[in-house]
């Protein structure tokens, strides 16, 4: 990465580099203007904010950090690194969801595991 | 050549006179050099383990003799800790559980990880790889200084208002939060001490990869590294990713315990009738799948160094390659993968449910696979060979069958059904600790009696290397064999008493409670751990007495290893070789049809120079 | 004794040594700040509809915060490129430029907006009402506990328009005027609390990951202020030894800034 660094190539990179940054102003714009925007269910709201601030992200790290023409053990740590995190999160959500068939959460209702689907 | 050795206190000797001269500061303390920090790590790895074995030792009396004054210490207990926690000398209930949580936390995370891990790697893998240093020195060399400083506070634990944290090494809330009446206590201190060691760790991984995949020599390839390499490479990698989560978790409980929060706190919390004042809507559940996440992956991060070592000693002591290289290092990389999705095995009496639970549960049967793999190719690798069956083949051989037992054992462990029955009982602590005992720690004093001599320029003395390998092996079976059936019985884990008030002696009337055989295999339980205690003094002996009146070495390399670390001026000087090094060959390259001697070292050309 | 690929790149990995390090660190704490995310999520998911404050942080001040990170963000990279091309002035206006930001982004976050929440109240009734609001005074920190241990007989309480789990009126014409100030007797209050950590577990996550962000702003901002004030004789010995420095450092702020852009939606928006 630090060699051969021309002249041009950089000055070509530093117009990229503008261009990204007015891109994010707009995508912060935007993300806020998406919030008096009421979407009809929760899950699309999230999903819409999520992917406005992922495309953000992803030109910091493509651009800025240079990541789109970075090398193998970058890209494969970073990789490995996404899987584990995108299991770590939906894991730990998915372990909350999942519970036995007829257990509520009020005590009162508890009725313990058996195999009988409840009512 | 003579091979001098100016050993001071068992740090490296400074035998390059063309460097500075350095004061005492910057050559032993503050050092950068990997092989003095090695030697740092490798010092107070083995202190704290014999502090934790110290605690132990005690516990094993509260458990068989509940309530009686311990002998020899009863009396320092109770002047240092005072009559709440040692009241007449005796271990009360409190202490015992201050002494488990400290056991585990000390055995694990100052104990085994610095040494497997940080000792061995730090001195082991750039000699290995056939680089000068590791990639950043200075960073190293604050990686220590963090992880002494964890050390420190972990231990000052003790001596404050309350004591040491006692709420397992797991700390799982609500305990760890409502544990002591005091704000800032022991558990404040283990989570603090936690943050320091966790920094040090990630420090640490991120040098060993950088220098792995950056440092190492012309011609070393990545399938010609020793595959010690390739395991600390993995282990790296786990702690790398996988401590960030208890990271932040411990900063969570930090701020539940200091600030009020309740991250893991739940709503309607009631403690000793009262309903507790806080605010409420935090999941207890929360902070175990962030400790486990950890968690899992630290158990491989104890083995896998251990591994790597037996992996070298079997090869050097049966003077042939190693079976199914290739095997071993798609294993080792699978079970690195593979260890972060497999958490919650430690979690299925938490009221998951059956999707989630046979996720975790086939995940849990699939990584035994390649840890199967690992042990049976070591296994083969000894048909056909010239075992030499000096102190490191012997500690190697042991770990074989050891670790077996412990990892089948696991098998029960790590299905859903049986571990319902299973779980926070005797068996999982006689699992664990086969695996870990018998098995990592014997790896570790394997790789202690072998690469001594390149440290010191000595060898440890063979006769009492034998006396402490069998002492060890009959004591540590002793021990942990009967926590099997104790465990299968329904004796639990963390019971000041041994279970006393679960026995059939308590409890006549019920015929499921614990059976007097198991009560009364507490006594030799103990009995066989201060036994376990005493056999580790000649090793101590023999390590310091070795470093001035051990056997001198013939020649830099005693053992006839192919491996680059023993290529090199004993003990290595500053810059590890004396010239660059070119790596031509395998790592095992033993008893290769035609050559001139039973090994041939990495760094020989084919024209039969060294370089 | 001299350690390679420091400054030039080891060949077969393209990398020299800084680099895989600081994108090594940079993967543990995509971890770090993930579980502290998914820690959001399960505590979120988790709560009282009722007691889950959305909306109670100032949107136009997060939008100025986001703006200057991003602003930091471009100058950092503007910064390296011009020092790779051998322009050391231009380079220095870049970085003062990001360390200004930086300085702003932590007076924004923690001279303006953490106080801002550390004098804004709620209160729980005996009978069950809630109110949030302001404290005649605006002090900082108050709790039940406090007033009854100061012996203080009641307060002067200032509501907010709204409470945070109600529906904004039908008539969104500026509408209702400003509610009078009540006298409220520390007999009647349950509990009352700043919107601290110790509020629940909104503010408490809100508090530690911010928090975190926040260290992680101040110590990117010292190492490039360090880099640009005295580091900076390294650029006259070893010029691209330097630029590599730079370049390590400004990865590690690119990072904050992703972080960031991730935090401002999550807590202000959604």
């Amino acid at each position: 990465m630090s060699d051969a660094h021309s002249h041009d190539a950089i000055k070509k990179h530093r117009k990229i580099y503008l261009i990204v940054f007015f891109s994010l102003l707009a995508g912060t714009a935007l993300t806020v203007g998406l919030y008096y925007v009421h979407f009809e269910k929760l899950s699309t709201t999230v999903t819409v904010a999520l992917i406005v601030a992922t495309i953000k992200a992803s030109l910091v790290a493509a651009y800025f950090m240079h990541l789109s023409h970075e090398r193998k053990a970058i890209y494969s740590t970073l990789l490995v690194t996404a899987f584990f995190f995108a299991a770590m999160m939906y894991l730990f959500i998915y372990a909350r969801t999942d519970v036995p068939l007829e257990t509520e959460f009020p005590a009162s209702n508890y009725v313990p595991y058996s195999r009988t689907p409840a009512k | 050549m003579e091979a001098t050795t100016h050993v001071q206190h068992g740090h490296a000797a400074h035998a390059d006179t063309h460097h500075h001269e350095q004061s005492f500061w910057s050559k032993y303390i503050f050092s950068t050099d990997h092989k003095v920090i090695g030697i740092q790590y490798g010092i107070s790895g083995m202190l704290f383990l014999l502090f934790g074995y110290g605690l132990m030792a005690m516990m094993r009396w509260s458990m068989a003799n509940p309530g009686v004054p311990v002998p020899l210490v009863g009396p320092l207990l109770l002047s240092i800790l005072g009559p709440d926690a040692a009241p007449g000398g005796a271990i009360s209930a409190d202490l015992y559980n201050a002494f488990g949580a400290m056991h585990g936390t000390i055995m694990v995370f100052l104990g085994i990880v610095p040494l497997a891990f940080a000792a061995f790697g730090n001195y082991v893998v750039p000699l290995q790889i056939g680089a000068v240093d590791m990639a950043f020195p200075r960073v190293n060399m604050a990686s220590f200084h963090c992880f002494f400083l964890g050390g420190v506070v972990m231990f000052a634990s003790f001596f404050i208002p309350g004591g040491a944290a006692r709420s397992g090494w797991t700390s799982y809330s609500p305990l760890a939060t409502l544990a002591h009446p005091e704000t800032v206590n022991g558990q404040t201190f283990w989570l603090i001490g936690m943050i320091l060691l966790i920094t040090s760790s990630l420090l640490g991984a991120v040098n060993f990869i950088a220098t792995i995949i950056q440092l190492r020599a012309p011609g070393m390839t990545w399938m010609r590294l020793p595959f010690f390499v390739w395991a600390q490479f993995v282990t790296a990698f786990l702690l790398l990713l996988a401590f960030p989560p208890l990271e932040a978790a411990g900063v969570m409980q930090l701020m539940d315990n200091l600030f009020g929060t309740s991250f893991f706190l739940p709503s309607g919390l009631v403690v000793a009738g009262t309903p507790a004042n806080v605010s409420g809507g935090g999941s207890p559940l929360l902070w175990q799948h962030l400790f486990w996440f950890l968690g899992h992956p630290e158990v491989y991060v104890l083995i896998l160094p251990a591994m790597g070592i037996v992996a070298e000693i079997i090869a050097n002591n049966t003077r042939k390659p190693l079976y199914g290289y290739k095997s071993l290092v798609y294993s080792v990389l699978a079970i690195g993968f593979l260890s972060f999705i497999v958490w919650a095995h430690h979690m299925y009496v938490t009221g998951m449910g059956q999707k989630i639970s046979t996720f975790f549960q086939t995940t849990t049967m699939i990584i035994s696979i390649p840890s199967v793999i690992i042990l049976t190719c070591f296994f083969i690798s000894l048909w056909g060979g010239s075992i030499r069956f000096n102190t490191p083949m012997l500690f190697v051989l042991a770990f074989l069958p050891m670790f077996g037992i412990g990892g089948l054992t696991g098998l029960p462990l790590g299905f859903n059904f049986a571990d319902l029955h299973l779980h926070d009982t005797y068996y999982v602590i006689a699992h664990f600790h086969y695996v870990v005992a018998p098995g990592t720690i014997f790896a570790l004093f394997a790789g202690i009696y072998y690469w001594y001599p390149k440290i010191t320029g000595r060898h440890m003395n063979e006769f009492w290397g034998k006396v402490h390998f069998w002492l060890s092996l009959l004591f540590m079976n002793m021990v942990f064999q009967p926590m099997f059936k104790q465990g299968m019985e329904g004796m639990i884990r963390r019971m000041y008493d041994g279970g006393a008030g679960y026995s059939l002696a308590k409890n006549p009337e019920i015929s499921t409670a614990i059976s007097d055989a198991s009560m009364h295999w507490n006594k030799g339980i103990m009995h066989a751990a201060w036994a376990l205690g005493i056999a580790q003094i000649p090793f101590i002996i023999n390590f310091f007495v070795s470093m001035r009146k051990g056997k001198k070495v013939e020649n830099d390399n005693p053992w006839g290893s192919s491996t680059l670390e023993w290529q090199t001026p004993t003990p290595p000087p500053h810059g590890n070789f004396n010239k660059p090094i070119e790596v031509f060959g395998m790592p095992y390259a033993y008893s290769v049809p035609g050559a001139s001697a039973d090994f041939t070292p990495q760094n020989q050309s084919p024209a039969g120079s060294k370089h | 004794m001299e350690i390679p690929y420091t400054v030039k790149a080891r060949p077969d990995t393209g990398l020299y040594n800084a680099k895989i390090g600081i994108w090594l660190f940079l993967a543990s704490e995509v971890m770090l700040f993930g579980a502290l995310f998914s820690s959001y999520i399960l505590l979120r998911v988790g709560a009282d509809p009722l007691s889950w404050p959305q909306g109670l942080l100032n949107i136009p001040i997060g939008t100025f915060n986001t703006a200057v990170l991003i602003t930091s963000s471009v100058t950092v990279v503007l910064g390296w490129s011009a020092l790779k091309m051998g322009n050391f002035a231009a380079y220095r206006k870049y970085q003062a430029v990001t360390v200004l930001c930086a300085a702003a982004f932590l007076v924004i976050k923690c001279l303006i907006e953490y106080p801002e929440k550390f004098g804004h109240y709620e209160v729980w009734k005996a009978d069950g009402t809630r109110m949030t609001g302001h404290i005649e005074g605006n002090p900082f920190f108050l709790t039940h506990k406090k007033l009854q241990e100061g012996k203080i007989e009641s307060i002067k309480f200032q509501p907010d328009k709204k409470h945070y789990n109600d529906k904004p009126p039908a008539d969104a014409k500026g509408g209702a005027a400003k509610p009078s100030p009540v006298e409220i007797k520390t007999a009647d209050i349950k509990r009352l609390s700043a919107f601290t950590p110790a509020h629940g577990t909104f503010f408490g996550i809100y508090f530690t990951l911010t928090a975190l962000h926040g260290l992680h702003v101040l110590g990117g901002g010292i190492v490039i202020a360090y880099l640009w004030g005295p580091g900076a004789k390294l650029w006259k010995t070893d010029p691209e030894r330097y630029a590599n420095r730079v370049e390590v450092s400004g990865l590690f702020w690119h990072f904050v800034d992703l972080v960031w852009i991730f935090l401002f939606p999550v807590f202000y928006l959604l």
